[in-house]
């Protein structure tokens, strides 16, 4: 399965650092990052493959619940699905 | 390479986290036909047991789908077959234990409401409708999460006069009865004309008698996300307006087809149908009567509001009838006044009246919903008011409901508050001149020149 990241908040030092690290130390290999800043605001969309990966969704999940606390940024994991299916015909 | 951008995907969460997309029900339809006995006690017993078997797991997979996908899914709900049919051939005249079956399944499985308490009475009463419909106001005054319905007519059948007279006092006993709790068992109990079996929406939610033996149907909503879209094409004309609506309505579709797909292979049933209809709820943001001033209206309830709800209507079904491959229920915006942010304070400042909200249903789902209206309406009054909204259906071959709540003790100008999704409500004025007589001559109002199609 493949899922999005979307990261959004105030830009600090190591935002990517923390979120590669915790996705390598869970087997999810990434495809692709988008990152930019916007008026102060770090937007990030990265896009991963979870074939590989040790832990399941919600596990992911709960690991970027906590980090999104202990760093002041959120951070959403879905499924890739529901973006593929409401933007295509 | 995936098949949508960074654009998409920020659009996305975007409708999630600040315009309040989510699915507003996965319901589940379960038939008890099986479940008849002469015994009703054997009868609730069965009515208990297929549920807590068939839905085990339908809040586990509904609480799944909203983590994995990431979008809000906000009730998950069971319908069934219409109890006055599964309570036919019990022996007990009162079939408010078969009520509190359906109760105590709905709590053990974790679903927030349960419909089916429901007669069909069209062109007339079976033994088991009489029962039924005399059970109401004991059955919603002594569950919880039990809703019912009665449908007093179709297109096909005109409409039953005797039931629209008895379904004014069964409403008036309801509020009696729930009194204490501002006749909160009104809000659980709908009057219909042309009622649908595949309905995923509460209060008026049953299992038809042609659906299968379990089914999965999803609501959507979002009237959140199509106002956002239509603050973007401000001054534009019409056409610019119904496309956006279409496109966001597409959009919105897509997510609960999605979940509807997923929910119906985890739980192994079959999916039903998607229900395109903007739900919505009493929180900021998430109002039907919003979109229709930002298309234009002062206040919801002025001049004009009948035509922009009608367009909006449309525009909502064109658009979200590619997104599934089936929809159905009821489909189209609904106006419930107490769920409804806009529509509550459309009524509180004047605009909004009982007499235009019936034109409203001339053009949209549903009818007359969730409206508190003073608690010395005659039972009469209220079985005139059913048979307006009934003619209305019945003409114009579509769905209308109502769901009236008079509040004891309470006027116009007095606020009655439900508490959650049901919200709260300004008491509106009901017309002070009677049909008394109209009522008390029972009978028939025969099938319409138009239900001879074939």
């Amino acid at each position: 399965m493949r899922i999005v990241l979307t990261i959004v908040g105030k830009d600090k030092v190591g935002i990517i650092a923390k979120v590669s690290n915790a996705l390598a130390n869970a087997g999810v290999n990434i495809l692709n990052i988008n990152q930019n800043i916007m008026e102060g605001f770090f937007n990030m969309v990265l896009i991963a493959d979870m074939s590989e990966s040790k832990v399941d969704l919600l596990a992911l999940k709960k690991i970027f619940n906590e980090m999104s606390e202990e760093i002041g940024v959120e951070i959403r994991v879905q499924s890739e699905e529901i973006f593929a299916t409401m933007h295509r015909v | 390479m995936s098949f949508f951008t960074i654009k998409d995907v920020l659009e996305t969460t975007k409708m999630i986290t600040k315009n309040k997309l989510d699915v507003r029900t996965i319901t589940m339809g379960i038939s008890l036909r099986d479940c008849g006995h002469s015994d009703i006690n054997v009868t609730a017993d069965k009515i208990y047991d297929k549920i807590t078997k068939k839905a085990a797991n339908l809040v586990k997979v509904g609480e799944e789908l909203e983590a994995e996908l990431g979008v809000p899914i906000i009730n998950k709900r069971i319908s069934v077959t219409p109890i006055s049919m599964v309570g036919e051939s019990c022996d007990a005249s009162s079939y408010v234990p078969l009520a509190k079956a359906l109760d105590r399944a709905a709590a053990e499985v974790g679903v927030n409401f349960i419909g089916g308490f429901s007669a069909l009475v069209d062109k007339g009463y079976t033994k088991g409708d009489r029962n039924l419909i005399a059970s109401i106001p004991e059955a919603l005054a002594t569950t919880n999460v039990v809703c019912s319905s009665v449908s007093v007519g179709s297109t096909k059948s005109g409409i039953n006069m005797d039931a629209v007279a008895e379904m004014g006092r069964i409403i008036k006993q309801t509020a009696d009865l729930t009194a204490a709790n501002d006749a909160i068992g009104c809000a659980k109990l709908v009057v219909f004309c042309n009622a649908v079996p595949d309905n995923p929406f509460m209060a008026g939610a049953f299992h038809g008698v042609t659906e299968p033996e379990t089914v999965i149907n999803v609501g959507v909503s979002g009237p959140g996300v199509v106002k956002k879209a239509l603050e973007n094409v401000r001054g534009q004309d019409m056409g610019a307006v119904a496309e956006t609506i279409k496109k966001t309505a597409f959009k919105i579709t897509r997510v609960g087809q999605l979940v509807a797909q997923e929910a119906a292979k985890r739980l192994d049933t079959q999916f039903g149908i998607i229900d395109l209809s903007l739900a919505p709820t009493p929180a900021v943001g998430d109002s039907v009567a919003h979109i229709l001033e930002e298309i234009g209206l002062e206040s919801c309830g002025c001049p004009g509001t009948t035509a922009t709800l009608a367009m909006l209507n449309d525009a909502v079904k064109k658009g979200g009838l590619m997104a599934s491959s089936y929809v159905g229920g009821l489909s189209g915006a609904f106006i419930p006044v107490s769920e409804d942010a806009g529509m509550i304070a459309a009524v509180e400042c004047g605009s909004l009246s009982l007499d235009k909200l019936e034109a409203m249903t001339c053009v949209c789902s549903v009818g007359l919903d969730m409206i508190a209206i003073p608690g010395d309406t005659s039972a009469a009054t209220i079985s005139a008011i059913i048979a307006d909204e009934a003619a209305i259906g019945m003409i114009n071959n579509k769905t209308t409901a109502v769901r009236l709540i008079p509040v004891p003790g309470k006027g116009i100008g007095e606020t009655v508050e439900f508490g959650g999704l049901l919200g709260y409500a300004p008491i509106i004025a009901v017309s002070k001149f009677k049909a008394d007589e109209f009522i008390a001559r029972g009978g028939r109002i025969p099938a319409p020149v138009r239900s001879l199609t074939n």
